[in-house]
Formats: C-alpha cells, structure tokens, sequence
C-alpha cells in the first residue's frame, strides 16, 4: 500500500485513505501474541467509538482487545481471517489486516507515530 | 500422619540445608498472636481398621437400595450398572491425574475425554461436547447465560415443567447478573407446555427458551414447536435431556437445538446420595462453540505427524481470559464422563436401545398396574417414558414409610410443587416384573 | 511408560453385531412403540455407539490409562494443585452400597447416617477454618468462590448497602477469582503486588472505599508466600465495610497451624480434591465447601444439615440466597474428606502443613543456585521459581517443563502467577518420600545444565513420551472436538 502506514501505543497500525481508515496489528503485536488462531471480527454496521475495544485476536494461549484508533462505522472486515487466522502472522501489515472504519469527515490521526516513531516507542516498552 | 513418609533422620537433614533447628522457624512471618497456640477440636486420629469400622457403622444407619426396592427417580436414577465399569475408573492413572495440562503425558485422559464428546454430541446430535460440567442443572445455568451473551438479550424463558431444583439453580445464578426469567405454565390436562398459549412475552427481547425432555412429569413435551418460535425471534432454543431416553427420542439436534445440556448419573454413576454425577453440555454452530464454558478436548498431530489431543479453545477460560472468561469454571467431571463413555461403550449401539425400550415397557406395565388400584388415576395425558404422575387422595409421606419398612422405595410425593396427592413414580429396566407386582399388592394394602 | 503406537479410537474398533453387556429379558408383555410414544417423538436412526465386547473395551481403557501421568504413576508436583497421594481405603468405605447407593430424596430417616457424616464435615471444617458454618453443596473450588461471593452479595443488599460492587483481587490471583467475581456482577479492581510478593497495603488503601464488596485473597499466595500484613489488611477492608474472601486452594501449608477466621477472614471456600486428598479423577469431581462467620451464616446456600436432638434434618438458612447444585453437593467426594480428617486427627493434620511446608523450603534452596528466585524468604507449602536465567540461553519455561517428562515427573504448574516472567510453581506435597524429591532436585539441576550445553535437547522436550510435542495452533484453528464418520 503506498499511503502513509502509523501506529497507536497498543501496537494496531491504520493506513487512512480519505475517510476509511484500514486498522491492523503490528509485527510486533503478532511477534508477542504468537500463532494466532482466531480471530473476533466485529459485524458490519457495527459503530464503534475511539479507545473501545471492538475485535479480539487471540492465539492458543493469550488473547488481545484491539481497540478502535478512531472512530466511525465498520464498513469492511477481513473474511479471509476467519479460515486462515494465521495471515495476521505471516503479513501483519499487510493480508493480515482487519477492518475498514468510515468516519465522519476527517479521520483525527494527530497522536499516532509514524514507522520512525514507533521503532522508537518498541525501543521503550 | 498414616500416609507421610518422612522420617526423623530425613527431618534433620531438611533442617541442616536449611540451616534452621526446627520447623517452627518456617512459620515465623505468621503474626504471633494468630498462631494456633492448641489442637484444633477434632477427634483424634482412627486407623485404618478403626475407619472401616465408622464407615461401616455409618453406613448401617441408611437404608440403601442394595437391599430397598427403588421406583424413585426425579433426577437420580437406578439403573443397571455394568461390573466393569468400577474396575476401569479404579486404575490410579485416571484417579490420580489432574486436568491434562501436559498432553504429551496425558492422553489417556485426552482421547477419553475425546471420546466422550463424541459419545454426547452423536447421542444429542449436535456438532460439539465440552469435556463435561458439574450436573445438569449448573449446565443448563450456564447455557442461559451463555444465551445471553450470544444474543446480548437478557430475558430467558423457562418452562414450569423443568425440574424444581433446577428452577432454583438457574434463579441463582441469572439473578446475580440481573438477567430476568420468564415462566411458561404448563397445560392441567396434558401436563406439558402449550406452545399456541405462550402469550405475555415479548419474543424479541429473548435470549433463549429452555425445554426438559421428558419433563420433570416424565412427559414428552412438543419441543419442536417451541424451537420454531424462539427461532422466528432471533433467540437460542435449549434443551434439558435426559440421556437414556435419547435411546429411543428424536435427538435434539433433529429438533433445531442450539444447546444441549443434561445430567449424566444415569450414564452408568451411581446416585450417590445425589453426587458427584456429571453435566453434559453440547452446541452447534462455531459462533457458539467459541462461548462454551468449560474445558475442551481437539483432535491434532504431534512433530512425527502422530495423531494427539490437547485441551484445546483455551481462550475461553479463566486462567487466560480472568474476568472475561465465558465461565468462571475450572474442573470438569472428568472420571464421571469417564464413567459415563464407558457405560455407553459397552451397551454399544443395541444394549443402549435396548436399555431406554425396557425403561419405556416397564414403566407402562408398573403404569397400567398403578392404575387398577381403585382410587389412582393418572392426572396428565402426554406420553411419558421412564416416569409418570399418578393422583390418589392419599398421604404418600406416610405410605412411603410404611413402604420403605417392607423394602420398597415409593416415588416422589409433589406436595411442594402445589400437587398434593400427586406422586411421581419412576421404573428402570432393573425392576423386575416380580418387585413390580409385590409393590402393587404392598401399595393396595395401604390404600 | 508405555508404547508409542497410537490407540485406536474406540468406535474405530467397533464390529457391526458385537456386545458388551447383556440386558436380563423383558419380563413384562411388550407393547409395540408406537403404541406408547407417537411417531414425531422418536428417533429415526439410531445413535452410532461402538459395537464392542467388554475385552475389547478393557483393553481399550487400559491401554489409555498407559499414556497417562498420575500420582500413582510418578511425583506430580503442580503447584497450586495439592498432588499428594489419595489413600485407597477410601475408595473402599465410600463404596459401601450404604453410600452410594442412597437415593437424594430418600426419606431422612433412612439416610442418617449420610447426614450424620455431612454434618460431623461441616462441623469440622468449621473448626479448621475457625469459622461457624458450613455449606457443602459447592462442586469445586470455582464453584464455592461462586457460593462465597453470592453470599457476600445478599449480605451487603441485606444491609441495604447494594452499591457495594467492586471486588478487589491481587495481581497475583487464580483466575477464577475474577472470572467468579464477574458472574456475580461485580467489577473486579485489580491489587498490586509489593517486593515481598505480597499484597501492596500503600495501594490497598487507596483502592478501597465504599463501594467495596470485598477482598479476595489466597494465603499463603500463589507465590507461596505467607502475606505477613495479612491483619493489618483485613483491618482496612472491613474499615472499608467490606468482608474477606479466603480461597482455600492453598490450605495445604495451613492446617492446624494458623486459621483463616483468626486472620480475618469471614468466607473460606475449601478444594476438598487438594487439600483434603479426595483423587483429582483426571481432572474432577472436586469439591468446594464454604465456611463462614456468624454473621454471614443465615445467607448460605441450601439445604445445609442441622442436628435436632439425636435426629440430623435438612434446613434452609434463614435469608439464603438459594440453591446452588441439584441435591446437596458431591457427598461422595466430601464422604473421603472426611475420611482424611478422621485418619489424620488434629495433630496429624498439623504434620501434614508442616511437612508440605519444610518439603517446600527443601527444595527451594537446593534449586535457588540454577533457577531464578524471585523473592528469597521462607515459603509455605509451594515456591515459584523463574525460568530468566535459562530464557537468555533460548530455552523457554515450556521446555524445561517438556524436558521434564522425560525423567517420568509431571512438570510444575508454569506461566502461573502472571507476576512472575517464565514462572515455574513448584509444590512438593508431604506424601513424598525424601528419595523422590532428591531426585527430582537433580533432574531440574540436569535441565539447568544442559540448557546450557545442550539447548535443543529441551527445545525438542519431551523424546520419551507416547507423543512428542502436539500442535496446539492446529488444534486451535480448526477445531475438531469429535469423532466424524469418514
């Protein structure tokens, strides 16, 4: 994808395109989880508010709340994960991706870090 | 103390490596004034021979049904037991392991709990079984609230024709996560649920309606059609079953059930003065088998490609998932489904039959014999299984005792269901047509 | 053990026409079926059970009981779980027909007997917990912190102080307590942990107030380690108004020596399977009494077993919050518990805590040079070590734990509690001999060698089970949870 990928402080990336935002997990994230095998997807029209917890990845042993980095209506979600949930290990940023939020207006990316940023911000956790 | 090993030499030894000069140091961050400074008050210690011979003398004060004729059942039932069932469960390497933590270690355990799942899900005809809960009644609890989450509705509806103390259990616990029940009456005549006469609810706030099959009467209910109306609305159908009678009943499954729950001491436990027995809880669709409570066994290959098992769907359960588990459980009753796999395993595919047609055969002859006795009659016209109501204008708690000084266990008096002169009776294919007709002449002495 | 060919499952062994077991004959005239149950009622193909005769199904389980690790097998010393040896007279007196063949809603005078043995256990249990009464009815440890945060709710809404709903819960916990406290309704807050593995009294302080339920806590903790502040902490919840929840999943290091009513305490729930060496049976039935102060008395589950001159009665507690299983609870399983009592006494109930607890020690200090040890005092009955040092050499917790079936021992409860990184629980029990925690003492120094010799040796743990290591993902992604027909 060539738009500008940034990540929030929970290890989701977004890549914004006018007002769908594309929300997925980082390499890192995946990294820690492990082998991920399921994935809780929210359903379409779902409305979720920024901060809330809206899917669940979980791999055999752990489970991750992805919170929504901004918010809007779900218009789109990955259906290739539901049979193939380990996608979010082999391409996190990539095939692995899973949901398109719509806002309203402009999507509010201010406080997220960009690649360089968050290479940063691993250094510290 | 019969059972450590710990000598005074190997004492010593300990204290030196620890470099300490008695056991008492290991107790010093306890506050002082908390430590037990006197024996607590118990008796003091009894041999093994001396044990025996309590129990023994404990267990001269009950009457039990080696020797007591039982046409009791209400949720505890006597059926024939196969010898080899005890022999099995006896081996240390099922008694004394725990939850298969270690598969690799553990798939004696595993693949028995495998099979088991697959015993329950083919006998209820779902798609899945968890590896068991702690009766029927807390599974039937739990597959409500279950429900409720799945639909995100908090109204479940029960049928007042579930077993009373399973009423009670399910209260228990909705009423703690404030979701609300709704009762549906059942019908004087036929003793069964009237799905035309189900009015007062509002359908769509449902998260599920619960059917007993046969019900607490012993009647088979027309569960079919209550499935079709709580589908209509978006809400989940449950069923309560009774596993013998899935011998010869339509499965759940062939009626549209979404969870399947039951108590399985009829599978081959023994009553027990009423525990331990085990929970079956079963479910079909991936949506829903990702919410079941409780552990769960799957099928996978080991680093050669060798078929294993592992407890599996972990995320679900509470030592990962804590305050949002789907379930606060932890144990299951592994070696009551153990007991449980056997006994289906052994009857096989015939004898299971077999057990559930003489259940029905025996019942109708002890019925019809009830009904000879001049001033019984049978107050409900649905078709029942293994047992029925009958009405006499008698005190059954007295004729009971009379009865229990001949050797016989009368049935179930329902006074504290609001039926007074109503007792339920329940005939397994261990009673003989012999006790059967001793009973009846005992019974018209009293009457 | 045993061979490393894979046992077919049982249906896979099945014979059209085979049978195990053989019905008397119907001795009553048969009506036909559709005479007694209308057609829409009956099955139209029967279930497929195997067809198998009684060998078939001997062999079948004995050869699966070979593939499985018991305490009868080997040591199994999986912290937190009270693996100790379950004594076989047991099985015996608890099968008398006089027990387990009594019906639940027999007439009490043909049962009391049973009654009497419900009501001597609960007495007695109230007495190790320094407590006043006691329900039985509670299935397993998960189950009576269920009973015990019920009552403690209907206690609060009695008082008309509903709004009571936070329950506070070291970080160090089980996690049933907040899997438990959530099924009651209540908002788990979560307590840190201070430098000594205990609860952090600072940060307790400023968490309670008044919507404070209670505190749910397990002393000795899921470290081991005996909470030494423990009076001064139920001083500031009941400040607080709340009440003292003890889970009793590590009663093992305290009996006879110190009481949960006298630390505070005012619920105490029981695992019966653990402490009072009822068998685990592969992972149950368990058996989850609760004891509770006075006050609290009148709200417990019911029907509890009360005496009335020289006759023992079913009763209802006055406010109870109602019925929590069907009958009265696992009497079989607590029928042993109470045998374990009666056989040791008081003073060989004090052996137990205090050899299980000495056990511990030994063991922790002849460990603490190749494991990592958290916090270095005096533990209790179990210690959690971590697996840190051996991490740097690329060897994880699971892989000493997988290596550790290769010597024939069970491997200690890991990853558990959460507080510790790579955490490996340790709890010896008192059943041992000396012989065999010496042995597994040098084991453990073996792995922490070859770690660093020979790293993949545990990587590749365990070579010498019936299986080597199973593919967790595979069975996580696409489950298959039963036998299909091919």
């Amino acid at each position: 994808m060539s738009e500008k990928i940034l990540y929030t402080k929970e290890h989701e990336w977004v890549v914004v395109k006018d007002n769908i935002v594309r929300v997925g997990i980082s390499d890192y994230a995946q990294n820690e989880l492990g082998d991920v095998v399921f994935v809780d997807l929210p359903e379409l029209g779902d409305v979720v508010e920024e901060g809330e917890g809206f899917a669940v990845v979980e791999s055999v042993k752990a489970v991750s709340d992805i919170y929504a980095p901004v918010s809007g209506e779900i218009v789109t979600i990955n259906e290739e994960l539901e049979d193939s949930p380990e996608l979010i290990n082999e391409s996190p940023l990539d095939r692995g991706w899973l949901v398109e939020i719509k806002v309203d207006g402009v999507a509010q990316t201010g406080d997220l870090m960009n690649q360089q940023e968050y290479e940063a911000f691993l250094k510290g956790v | 103390m019969r059972y450590i090993p710990l000598t005074q030499d190997e004492k010593q030894e300990m204290l030196d490596v620890l470099g300490i000069a008695s056991v008492q140091e290991l107790f010093d961050d306890i506050p002082e004034h908390i430590l037990l400074d006197q024996d607590l008050e118990l008796p003091e210690a009894l041999s093994e021979a001396e044990l025996v011979k309590h129990f023994r003398e404990l267990a001269k004060k009950n009457s039990d049904l080696s020797s007591v004729v039982s046409f009791m059942g209400a949720g505890a039932y006597d059926h024939l037991t196969p010898s080899v069932i005890k022999h099995i469960i006896g081996r240390g390497e099922f008694l004394t392991a725990y939850t298969p933590y270690q598969a690799e270690i553990s798939q004696g355990v595993l693949q028995s709990t495998f099979e088991y799942q697959s015993l329950i899900a083919e006998i209820t005809g779902m798609e899945v079984a968890n590896a068991s809960m702690y009766d029927g009644a807390t599974a039937l609890a739990e597959a409500c609230l279950m429900s409720c989450a799945a639909t995100r509705r908090e109204l479940v509806v029960l049928p007042s024709t579930l077993h009373p103390e399973w009423q009670e259990v399910v209260k228990l616990y909705l009423e703690n996560q404030d979701v609300q029940i709704a009762y549906l009456p059942y019908d004087r005549q036929t003793g069964i649920i009237d799905p035309n006469a189900v009015g007062g609810i509002n359908w769509s706030d449902v998260a599920c309606v619960v059917v007993q099959q046969p019900n607490f009467f012993g009647l088979l209910e027309n569960a079919a059609a209550l499935g079709e109306l709580i589908h209509e609305h978006g809400g989940l159908f449950i069923m309560a079953v009774d596993p013998i009678s899935l011998s010869l009943l339509k499965s759940p499954g062939e009626l549209g059930a979404d969870i399947v729950v039951g108590d399985g001491q009829s599978l081959g436990n023994a009553m027990g003065f009423g525990g331990p027995s085990l929970g079956f809880f079963a479910a079909s669709g991936s949506k829903l088998i990702r919410r079941m409570p409780g552990r769960v066994v799957g099928e996978t290959v080991d680093t050669e490609g060798k078929r294993g098992f592992v407890l599996t769907l972990q995320t679900r359960e509470q030592h990962i998932r804590r305050e949002k588990a789907t379930s606060n459980i932890c144990s299951n009753q592994a070696l009551n489904a153990l007991i449980a796999a056997i006994y289906l395993n052994v009857l096989g595919k015939v004898g299971y039959q077999e057990v559930g047609m003489q259940c029905l055969q025996k019942a109708n002859y002890f019925k019809q014999r009830l009904l000879e006795i001049e001033g019984l009659s049978a107050p409900f016209s649905a078709p029942s299984f293994r047992e029925f109501v009958i009405q006499g204008d008698v005190d059954w708690a007295e004729i009971n005792q009379r009865l229990l000084e001949q050797g016989f266990l009368g049935g179930l008096p329902l006074d504290g269901c609001g039926l007074a002169g109503h007792v339920l009776f329940s005939v397994t294919e261990a009673r003989t047509k012999e006790e059967m007709d001793t009973f009846i002449t005992l019974l018209r002495g009293l009457i | 053990m045993a061979t490393k060919k894979v046992v077919p499952l049982i249906i896979e062994r099945s014979t059209p026409g085979r049978r195990g077991y053989r019905l008397p004959e119907l001795d009553v005239p048969e009506i036909p079926l559709s005479q007694l149950i209308p057609e829409e009622h009956l099955r139209t193909e029967p279930a497929e059970l195997p067809e198998v005769s009684e060998l078939e199904v001997v062999r079948h389980y004995t050869q699966l009981s070979r593939l499985n690790h018991g305490v009868d097998v080997g040591f199994y010393p999986l912290g937190s779980c009270t693996m100790k040896y379950n004594p076989r007279v047991h099985e015996d007196v608890t099968s008398l027909p006089g027990f387990a063949a009594l019906h639940p809603y027999q007439p009490e005078s043909s049962v009391q007997g049973a009654m009497e043995l419900m009501f001597n256990l609960s007495e007695y249990l109230a007495v190790i917990s320094g407590l006043e009464a006691t329900t039985l009815q509670p299935a397993a440890g998960a189950h009576g912190e269920l009973a015990g945060l019920m009552v403690i709710k209907a206690f609060h809404a009695h008082n008309g102080e509903s709004h009571r709903n936070e329950m506070l819960i070291p970080d160090s916990a089980h996690g049933t307590n907040p899997a438990s406290s959530a099924m009651v309704g209540y908002k788990v807050i979560e307590v840190p942990s201070d430098d000594r593995g205990g609860v952090d009294v600072e940060a307790l302080k400023k968490l309670v107030g008044p919507n404070t339920a209670g505190l749910m806590l397990t002393n000795p903790n899921t470290l081991g380690l005996f909470d030494e502040n423990i009076c001064t902490i139920s001083q500031i919840v009941h400040d607080a108004g709340g009440l003292l929840y003890y889970d009793g999943a590590n009663a093992n290091a305290i009996l006879g020596i110190v009481r949960p009513g006298d630390m505070g305490f005012d619920v105490v729930h029981y695992n019966l399977h653990k402490t009072f060496s009822t068998p685990h049976g592969g992972g149950g039935p368990g058996s989850g009494p609760i004891s509770v102060s006075k006050e609290l008395a009148p709200f417990l589950p019911g029907p509890i077993v009360q005496k009335e001159g020289d006759k023992y009665v079913f009763a209802t507690p006055e406010h109870s919050i109602g019925r929590l299983k069907s009958f009265y609870g696992h009497f079989l399983v607590f029928a042993k518990a109470y045998a374990y009592i009666l056989s040791h006494g008081p003073k060989g109930l004090r052996e137990v805590s205090e050899t299980a607890v000495l056990h511990a020690n030994y063991m922790m200090r002849r460990l603490q040079d190749v494991y990592y040890l958290p916090v270095d005092r005096h533990c209790k009955h179990e210690f959690v070590l971590s697996g840190m040092w051996q991490r740097d050499m690329g060897v994880r917790t699971t892989d000493i734990a997988k290596r550790l079936l290769d010597y024939g021992y069970h491997a200690p409860t890991v990853y558990f509690p959460l507080i510790v990184d790579e955490a490996i629980m340790i709890e010896p029990t008192e059943t041992e001999p000396k012989s065999t925690l010496d042995e597994f003492i040098e084991a453990m120094r073996a792995i922490a060698q070859e770690a660093k010799e020979y790293p993949e040796n545990l990587t590749s743990a365990p070579h010498h089970t019936p299986v080597t290591r199973l593919d967790e993902s595979r069975a996580a992604r696409q489950p298959i949870l039963r036998w299909q027909k091919p």
